[in-house]
């Protein structure tokens, strides 16, 4: 067996990360200036460090030992999300979090739950042995998905429930699903959407009717939209400059350090700064898939697949929405969004696809 | 032939699963349609920001400035009302308004504000509820006039309550129990049907306004210009920074004719009592007093009126609303009488000797026309008639002249057209004449009906202010000036004179003397040291055809009205003053209400007299005192000293019954903080002097 070597370490994926992480914490910086909550962006840097070690120690254990612990990684990530309803609720008021005793911090366990999601489904595809995935055992591994997805869907959280279903699709069709089935699922859920939309909760509804149309309730459920809007397209081409975003400053955006931090960022920065800063995501997409195709084993892929799939849909997600290209959904944008949740969950997914990298030729 | 070589395990083989290779090639197909899809989510993101940022920007630009640059308007004070010594009458004081920002407003919240703040937390609720239907940008006045403890409370819960606002404004201090009420009215927020009006076309929704009395009146002048602030403000509403400002105008302060004393006096007078009381300066128009009762508050007024309060001023049988004193349109009873005496004089109708046989009434038309003495009052000549009041002797002088010389004079004097007074909607009451009866009424005159409106009654109505003008042009030998309100309109006043003879003017002013002084109708309006003149009325209301058809159905009180008109001095008069006592019963009782004015009118002016002797004698001393105190100051002459002063510093307030309000002071600008008040501690130190 090899010895592992820092080298081998994917040090542009880290540097892009860590710009991305720089220009958050700067963006933070500025969006909190002069309100109470201007701690944010040296937290965000103590939140930094701390990824970066969880995700030197979870390069040190092998993935494959962690795919062997799947099973019960499941059971316990499910029972944490229901002890999100027991404690959570009782405690905040909300379902999202569960508090760290003698900490102060509180965790939001659905963010960690993504990741094993993310075994799982490298492991249930790996075990399969087989390059079409039939569709009773696509049904089997979506019934398991789902479970924990439908659990954070009701926390309510759908933003994060999506991201749990993108890894689950992109798993679904790397492994060969048959165009078919992908052909009739799409129809089914084309189906099954109105009735879905019935059983929404009102302020989805809302959320997802001022989507459609923002300016038939300004005031409401339609403002957040708007305003980010107004916040990007005001800041133009080259922006307002940092610190000088209005919409950021006078707080008519909703926010601005941690879901809409993007939207602030285009203000500030303008469209140059956002082609920039996406161009910076790109490549950590594209590095993390690389990643992937150099995998020795189809477990690693797919556990790097994974994390692409699963950033991407953050991605997607959450610049969508602030753009007003997508419904507004709760979802934090990675690397750059204040919150230690979002940021540790993230540099771990890094060091799921590090700890693949590191062990591409151990075979 | 030759055979292709067969395995000899072939069969083994295809059994057998193919063992999988586990590589990743078998995805690199798949994986590169992601790394397509990726792309294609990049552009598309990348695309939405193109089409906002570099597009159309200034579109959302301007957005930005709109969401956070607002024009606020910066509230104008009205200006103050002040009475003829300068004292203030009506003054601004700052109130605070509590709102709530329905943008953040969470309902829980309620029940811990209502306790808070002693409101009704289920009247508050319901109004919340109510609101819903509006705009949620649009906030909710919860509470006027908050108090300190108000103040405090939301002062320590801002934080709990974010949505809680405050807004500060200048609203309107008027005198307590009602005093000047009906001249100085109330201001309120513009209505729908006012801002329809020509007179307010320059107003928008939300202004407030003069509504009643002077401030209607002089709505342009208090007002001032509202001055604009262009701010930064953020999400919440709160002004961040400055942009520009544009300074309001103060409205500008209004000296009234009233005299304060005066009115106090008249207030008093009218205690307990409905009606109205008039005093003028008959030489100039200056209206010294007017008192309508019952009042209101118009404290009540300053912003918004209560509906509760509002339905029981309008139900009250007594009409608080209406400034009587110009709107109330009575019949004068005898009061008249000097008017239809001078018009005999003047007509040539009758002379001074002139003599008619009283029996207890005359006979005239196959009617008998009763006096009020049953006994008869014997010969009467005019001095008698207008002294005893004799109802035969005007009955016949009244059917000598006839009713077109009766109307002529009576139109002279200003009776049955508004004199103009600077107060909206005066009456103008009703002179009667052939004319008159044709337009309203189709009807022909029938000379029967002469010799009731000679004596006050009949269809004849007049107002207390008309009354007050009418005897008051006539004391002074017949110019009438236009009664009015502002001081500055003394100028511009042009009288309607009308050559009397003096002669009929003594003989009239003669018999009001006697009225009061030699045992006539009046005698409670006697003043030792004053020469007061007057006449008493008391007019019948069930006489009055006319009345009785308008008032039928309700069961009205029809006790005659008391009035007095009186002037003083009888030569050259400088006051004359009108009381209106409703149901009164007999003009005597009103005479007392007239005397009080009068005399306070007298004590006054001998007390200012003394004070300014007082006042040279002392500024004649001081400067020799001066001199030995401080080494040469400049020989200034005393400073001039105000009315304000003078009234100030004498002792006449003390003679202001109690009850009276307190004078409001003025209060400081809000912009200009106030001058520190030195503590009753020692005095801060000074810098160490020079030497």
């Amino acid at each position: 067996m090899r010895r592992l070597s820092l080298r081998d370490i994917d040090w542009t994926l880290l540097l892009v990360v860590l710009i991305i992480c720089a220009a958050g914490v700067v963006q933070i910086y500025s969006a909190t200036l002069g309100t109470d909550s201007h701690s944010a962006w040296w937290k965000q840097i103590l939140y930094i460090f701390g990824g970066l070690i969880l995700m030197w120690v979870i390069l040190a254990v092998d993935y494959h030992t962690m795919l062997h612990h799947v099973p019960l990684l499941y059971i316990s990530s499910v029972v944490a999300l229901l002890g999100t309803y027991l404690i959570g609720q009782a405690a905040f008021g909300s379902r999202r979090w569960i508090p760290i005793p003698g900490t102060g911090i509180h965790l939001q366990v659905s963010e960690f739950v993504k990741l094993v999601i993310i075994l799982l489904v490298a492991r249930y595809l790996t075990e399969l042995k087989t390059d079409e995935l039939d569709i009773r055992e696509a049904l089997k591994l979506a019934g398991l998905v789902l479970i924990p997805a439908a659990l954070v869907l009701k926390q309510p959280d759908l933003g994060t429930a999506l991201t749990y279903i993108a890894v689950l699709v992109v798993g679904a069709f790397l492994a060969g699903l048959n165009w078919k089935y992908v052909a009739v699922i799409a129809v089914v859920a084309l189906l099954v959407l109105p009735i879905g939309y019935q059983f929404m909760p009102e302020y989805q509804k809302s959320r997802l009717v001022s989507f459609i149309s923002p300016e038939q309730d300004p005031q409401g459920a339609g403002y957040q939209l708007i305003q980010s809007q107004i916040a990007i397209g005001s800041g133009g081409p080259l922006g307002k400059g940092l610190t000088k975003g209005t919409q950021t400053k006078l707080r008519f955006l909703p926010v601005p350090s941690k879901d809409f931090v993007f939207a602030a960022f285009a203000e500030e920065q303008g469209f140059v700064g956002v082609v920039v800063m996406l161009s910076l995501y790109f490549v950590m997409i594209m590095r993390i898939v690389q990643n992937a195709q150099t995998a020795s084993e189809r477990s690693g892929m797919y556990i790097c697949m994974g994390v692409a799939a699963l950033l991407l849909s953050h991605i997607l997600i959450n610049v969508g929405m602030v753009a007003g290209l997508m419904p507004v959904t709760g979802i934090p944008l990675p690397f750059m969004s204040a919150g230690g949740s979002s940021i540790w969950s993230n540099f771990l997914a890094l060091g799921l696809v590090g700890n693949v990298r590191l062990r591409r030729f151990v075979n | 032939m030759i055979q292709p070589p067969v395995d000899p395990n072939i069969e083994h083989r295809l059994n057998e699963k193919l063992p999988l290779r586990d590589d990743t090639h078998f995805a690199s197909g798949k994986i590169a349609a992601f790394q397509y899809t990726t792309v294609a989510i990049f552009l598309f993101l990348i695309s939405g920001f193109w089409r906002l940022q570099v597009l159309n920007p200034q579109i959302y630009d301007e957005r930005a400035m709109q969401n956070s640059i607002k024009s606020v308007p910066i509230l104008a004070p009205r200006g103050r009302v002040l009475d003829r010594d300068g004292r203030v009458i009506v003054d601004n004081h700052l109130s605070f308004t509590l709102w709530l920002a329905r943008e953040n407003l969470k309902e829980a919240h309620l029940k811990p504000i209502a306790d808070g703040l002693d409101l009704d937390y289920d009247d508050l609720y319901a109004r919340v509820q109510k609101a819903k239907g509006q705009p949620k940008y649009v906030p909710l006045k919860i509470k006027a006039d908050l108090t300190p403890a108000d103040l405090s409370f939301i002062d320590s819960h801002r934080d709990f309550f974010p949505e809680m606002e405050v807004i500060q404004r200048k609203s309107r201090l008027y005198p307590q129990n009602g005093m000047l009420a009906h001249v100085i009215g109330y201001t309120g927020e513009i209505s729908e049907q006012e801002l329809d009006l020509p007179e307010f076309a320059k107003y928008k929704s939300g202004d407030v306004i003069g509504k009643f009395g002077i401030e209607r009146e002089y709505n342009s002048t208090l007002m001032g210009v509202d001055g604009q602030r262009q701010v930064i403000v953020d999400n919440r509403g709160q002004v961040r920074e400055v942009l520009a400002e544009k300074p309001f105008v103060p409205g500008k302060d209004l000296q009234l004719t009233i005299d304060l004393d005066l009115q106090a006096v008249a207030e008093l007078a009218m205690e307990g009592k409905n009606g109205a009381v008039v005093a003028l300066d008959p030489n100039t128009g200056e209206v010294l007093a007017m008192v309508s009762r019952p009042a209101f508050d118009p404290n009540k007024f300053a912003e918004r009126v209560k509906s509760k309060d509002w339905k029981e001023l309008l139900d009250n049988p007594d009409h608080p609303l209406m400034n009587k004193a110009i709107q109330a349109q009575q019949a004068p009873g005898s009061t008249f009488k000097p008017f239809v005496a001078l018009a005999g004089l003047e007509s040539g109708s009758i002379d001074d000797q002139y003599n008619v046989h009283c029996a207890g009434g005359v006979s005239l038309y196959g009617h008998y026309y009763h006096c009020w003495l049953k006994g008869g009052h014997g010969n009467v000549a005019l001095h008698a008639g207008i002294v005893h009041s004799c109802d035969s002797y005007f009955y016949t002088i009244g059917n000598k002249m006839g009713i077109d010389n009766i109307a002529y004079y009576a139109d002279l004097a200003g009776f049955g057209h508004a004199s103009g007074i600077d107060l909206p909607q005066e009456k103008d009451g009703i002179v009667p004449s052939p004319q008159w009866k044709l337009r309203n009424y189709r009807e022909k005159w029938w000379a029967g009906e002469t010799p009731s409106v000679a004596i006050g009654q009949g269809a004849l109505t007049v107002t207390p202010l008309q009354l007050a003008r009418g005897i008051g042009g006539l004391a002074i030998g017949g110019v009438w000036h236009h009664p009015h309100l502002l001081k500055a309109l003394d100028q511009t006043d042009k009288p309607a004179e009308w050559s009397l003879n003096p002669d009929n003017v003594k003989d009239v002013v003669d018999g009001m003397y006697g009225v009061v002084n030699e045992w006539g109708t009046g005698v409670a309006a006697q003043l030792p040291g004053i020469e007061v003149c007057g006449k008493t009325g008391s007019a019948q209301l069930a006489s009055n055809d006319y009345v009785k058809g308008a008032g039928a159905g309700h069961a009205k009180d029809l006790r005659d009205n008391a009035w007095f008109e009186g002037f003083a001095p009888r030569n050259h008069p400088e006051i004359v003053v009108v009381a209106l006592f409703e149901h009164g019963v007999h003009g005597q009782y009103a005479a007392p209400i007239v005397r009080d004015v009068i005399k306070a009118y007298f004590d006054k002016k001998a007390r200012r007299t003394l004070l300014e002797q007082q006042q040279t004698s002392m500024s004649a001393k001081l400067p020799s005192l001066g001199n030995s105190l401080t080494p040469a100051p400049p020989a200034t002459p005393a400073p001039a000293v105000s009315d304000y002063d003078l009234v100030e510093k004498s002792k006449i307030q003390s003679d202001v019954p109690e009850g009276l309000p307190p004078l409001p002071k003025p209060l400081p600008e809000a912009k200009t903080p106030a001058p520190p008040i030195p503590g009753p501690g020692p005095a801060p130190k000074k810098p160490a002097a020079k030497n």
